[in-house]
């Protein structure tokens, strides 16, 4: 009887030091979760504060009673949000859409077709990867700029159109379809190029659909090669209009109508994580890094 | 029978030309750059070849600023958030309820524009006329001195721009962590269960060097990507970063390249370089210790 | 060290909020004597691994009690009671070198318990010695094929002289020879050091060639308990009888009429103390007698020589099964162009089971 009533106080004492942990996790994961969410919340916190009543506060006050839309007003209309969004947009479905267009082929060819000279090709082709972006960008700003394409969209696009990580990632899922089915193929005399666009970009979908929410959320935010590139605020992209309205936009000290544009770029992103998070997760840790 | 053709070229063309044209070209010639001394852009003639141009960059009181806090913020960023987020993964695999929500929750930075989120912080901490900011307040609240984050002393300043960064790497970390930790196969902790193993002998001896690949994998692009820091810099204190003294290497280049201080290519091919070799170097030496540490 | 399980059942709450509990082990009651080898027998989801959790403390009983001798073990984690575990995927830390990996258990023992470093060096040499591993201390798990990986998981759960040694699966992840040469290496491991030994598999030839016992399950319930060569000549249930025994038991619909055996019209054994009832009948193969005279026909599908035995593949309009397989000594030969032949029946070999309960109906000798 003693020995059972040990076991009892083993177990309570083992089970309450158990809801303990539990709750002490949660409450770490919830600080985290709040140092996360507390600029966005503070972001569309200042977008709908008036002018006047968010330079009135040296305290700043975390609600706001009187609501305003008149930020996102004049987001649009003092500065050219508008332009910047549709520059963007444009840069980004061009860029992507020219992407998938050079990187399909190129990786078919290294994971099914045989050719002479594929192997050295294939390494060269590797060692590439490791080439930091900083590094080709001065030649690449000299070459645009004598080709007097600075401020154009075929200076934006050009040099983002390749990308040899992804080449890379398409090539090991296309080798991942089975060789039978390619022999298959040409047993029936289908030709190598109906065999890419009906059997592997069909059954490849995934990845590709992964490489292209990385790519839209790498050109919506890409901001370096934009600000090289443009000086003319008609070829702005939001990366560097939200820079230019920091520096002169506004005045520096509507920040109201600043955050109001932050919310404006910030939401397509998030919208679109939302709709396809677990794709948009699947591929970071697939193959994504930020920077 | 594979047929050997020339067929595959075709379909390697587009790539290669935009390869050749946009990486390989350039890279050859960032190095000529960065030999060939007194380059004028205007004209596009140079003196001479030589180390000038590294030596002139060594020596710049810039670069060595640059140099300066491009180090501190990857020696003081990368073990903090690779640390931070291992925790975070860990207390995320020891739940069930409200998992996913935090999962999502956690992942928002990544998709965030960082330029963006970038000026919600500079609010945050910015000390103006009007108002001391949110952060100095609530140091107030605590009994401390305010001061201004965005344009005061240079320890300040260097931590915002640290936190900010670790803030933005947070959700790749956690993601990579948490897949880790769940691809562990429970029968590992059945097995440390039966012989009586303590939590942390578990952790230290089963989780750890089972998720030591994916951690060494974090570290090393972690160190890269914190060397080639630059756009959350911008995003706090403005395009004019060596005003700031807040400049990175890589911030060091551009403002080489191109800006009121720019129109030296020459100068940013050989900041481009020494950077590459630093990163280089780095990656060298992580991976010698991740082949002597990790196991399997 | 001789294991009781008194009532033992085991509880899972249901998956949907409104859905009745899973009853995976349900009150179990039996003793395995000391130093035997058991085998826990029955189809996936039978409750035998549940009832290895329970006897290893991984899960806690719902009800019920487990001793280990005369020691109540029910509420004891499973570090103090003296139990080793190889687990179905070995479960072999892959960071770690074999005797590294034997020496796992040893490491987390404390205070007087704890053995000098030598002595643990000293300790798993001696149970990779005892498995036939102790030339491959220095590998990593990766560099071992799955039968010495096996090896190795049972070296670390003999290293801590366990009083009962617990297997899961232990032969599911290795080839077909692997498996036949890895049970007889387990049976001598057994032999040798004399542990009370527990395995637990859906394989009833695994179960049956190495057991001293077995214990044959079926969704949570204990069905028989016995040395394997009892349970499979007097099978309580048809469900043992058709579990066990390889090819299957046949299995017929028939009746008893005045102390007779009625397959269809044909009365084809009597059966004595037998009320008149219909029945489930079941047939092992070897009990089939070619009989020019037998009160059994079949209609001849085919006939499978398989060297030392043939096997006769035919029908029956009783049978619940497609086909009949029955299997004669080679030397009675059969004509393969026959239409139907004739059997007469071992009486020992025919079991009898209730049409509702299917339990078996005792037949009085003859």
């Amino acid at each position: 009887m003693e020995k059972k009533m040990d076991f009892d106080k083993i177990e309570r004492r083992a089970a309450s030091r158990k809801r303990a942990f539990t709750a002490a996790d949660y409450v770490l994961l919830t600080v985290w979760a709040l140092m996360v969410l507390f600029p966005f919340y503070w972001m569309v916190l200042t977008s709908v504060k008036s002018y006047g009543s968010y330079n009135g506060e040296y305290i700043p006050r975390f609600f706001t009673l009187a609501p305003t839309l008149q930020n996102y007003q004049d987001a649009f209309t003092t500065v050219s949000l508008g332009r910047y969004f549709l520059n963007t947009i444009i840069y980004t479905v061009v860029t992507t859409g020219l992407m998938m267009a050079v990187i399909i082929p190129a990786a078919f060819a290294f994971a099914r077709l045989d050719f002479p000279g594929k192997g050295i090709a294939f390494t060269l082709f590797l060692s590439l990867m490791m080439i930091p972006n900083e590094l080709v960008v001065i030649t690449n700003f000299v070459t645009i700029t004598n080709l007097k394409l600075r401020n154009t969209f075929t200076g934006l696009i050009l040099p983002s159109v390749t990308s040899v990580f992804y080449i890379y990632l398409l090539k090991e899922n296309f080798e991942q379809i089975p060789d039978e089915l390619y022999k298959a193929a040409r047993v029936d005399g289908t030709s190598d190029f109906k065999y890419l666009t009906r059997v592997m970009i069909p059954i490849s979908k995934p990845t590709l659909v992964t490489i292209v929410i990385l790519k839209v959320i790498e050109c919506w935010n890409s901001y370096v090669w934009p600000r090289l590139i443009t000086d003319n605020p008609n070829y702005y992209l939001v990366s560097n209009g939200i820079q230019e309205i920091r520096e002169n936009g506004f005045g520096r000290e509507n920040i109201p109508a600043m955050m109001a544009a932050v919310v404006v770029i910030s939401v397509p992103l998030i919208v679109l994580f939302l709709i396809f998070r677990k794709k948009v997760m699947a591929g970071v840790s697939r193959g994504g890094t930020k920077g | 029978m594979k047929k050997r053709s020339m067929k595959g070229w075709l379909y390697l063309l587009p790539a290669m030309l935009f390869l050749g044209a946009f990486m390989v070209y350039p890279l050859i010639d960032v190095l000529i750059y960065s030999f060939e001394e007194g380059y004028n852009s205007a004209s596009q003639t140079y003196f001479g070849v030589g180390l000038y141009n590294y030596s002139r960059v060594l020596h710049d009181h810039y670069f060595l600023q640059a140099v300066q806090n491009t180090f501190l913020l990857v020696i003081i960023t990368v073990p903090l958030s690779t640390l931070i987020a291992l925790g975070i993964s860990l207390g995320l695999n020891a739940i069930k309820p409200l998992r996913n929500l935090f999962q999502t929750v956690y992942f928002l930075p990544y998709v965030t524009n960082t330029l963006a989120v970038g000026l919600v912080f500079m609010i945050l901490f910015k000390k103006t006329a009007y108002t001391d900011g949110l952060i100095n307040l609530m140091i107030q609240w605590f009994g401390g001195q305010s001061v201004d984050f965005i344009d005061g002393p240079y320890w300040a300043k260097m931590f915002v721009l640290c936190f900010y960064t670790i803030w933005v790497v947070m959700p790749f970390k956690i993601l990579i962590l948490t897949s880790a930790l769940a691809s562990v196969n429970p029968e590992y902790y059945s097995a440390a269960k039966m012989d009586g193993t303590k939590s942390f002998r578990i952790f230290y001896k089963i989780t750890l060097p089972m998720i030591s690949p994916m951690i060494f994998y974090l570290v090393i692009t972690g160190f890269i990507g914190a060397f080639k820091a630059y756009s959350d810099a911008i995003a706090l204190f403005g395009t004019d970063l060596n005003a700031a003294g807040m400049n990175t290497i890589v911030g060091y280049v551009y403002d080489m390249l191109y800006g009121s201080s720019g129109g030296y290519p020459s100068y940013a091919s050989a900041a481009a370089l020494i950077l590459f070799a630093i990163v280089l170097t780095i990656t060298c030496i992580n991976l010698m210790i991740s082949k002597k540490s990790v196991h399997y | 060290m001789k294991v009781v399980l008194e009532h033992l059942t085991k509880r899972f709450p249901s998956r949907s909020k409104k859905g009745d509990d899973v009853i995976a082990v349900n009150d179990f009651d039996f003793e395995i004597p000391d130093g035997k080898l058991i085998g826990l027998l029955g189809p996936s989801g039978c409750g035998k691994s549940t009832t290895l959790n329970l006897i290893s403390g991984l899960e806690a009983p719902t009800s019920g009690r487990i001793l280990f001798g005369d020691d109540d073990v029910t509420r004891l984690p499973p570090e103090n009671r003296g139990v080793g575990l190889v687990f179905q995927n070995y479960a072999l830390y892959p960071h770690l070198t074999v005797l590294e990996n034997i020496m796992f258990p040893l490491q987390n023992l404390k205070g007087a318990d704890r053995p000098t470093k030598p002595q643990m060096i000293e300790r798993a040499k001696t149970a990779a010695k005892l498995v036939q591993i102790d030339g491959l201390l220095d590998r990593k798990p990766s560099e071992m094929s799955g039968g010495q990986q096996q090896r190795v998981a049972i070296a670390r759960a003999l290293v801590k002289m366990p009083r009962v040694l617990l297997l899961d699966e232990p032969l599911s992840n290795l080839d077909a020879r692997l498996r036949l040469q890895t049970r007889e290496e387990i049976r001598r491991i057994q032999q040798e050091t004399g542990i009370t030994t527990i395995f637990v598999t859906h394989d009833q030839d695994e179960a049956m060639s190495i057991s001293d016992m077995i214990v044959v399950m079926k969704s949570g319930i204990l069905q028989q308990i016995g040395a394997p060569q009892e349970v499979y000549d007097d099978p309580v249930n048809l469900f043992v009888a058709t579990f066990l025994g390889v090819p299957p038991i046949n299995v017929f619909d028939g009746s008893v009429k005045n102390g007779r055996l009625y397959l269809g019209d044909q009365a084809v054994l009597s059966v004595k103390g037998v009320s008149d009832q219909k029945v489930a009948v079941g047939i092992r193969p070897e009990g089939f007698v070619l009989d020019a005279q037998g009160p059994m026909e079949v209609q001849l599908n085919r006939v499978e020589v398989m060297g030392r035995d043939t096997s006769v593949v035919s029908t029956h309009p009783a049978s619940r099964n497609v086909q009949i397989r029955s299997i004669i000594p080679a030397r009675n030969k059969v004509d393969k162009e026959a239409a139907a032949v004739r059997f007469s029946l071992m009486p020992d070999k025919v079991f009898l089971f209730r049409a509702d309960t299917e339990e078996r109906i005792p037949v009085d000798a003859q």
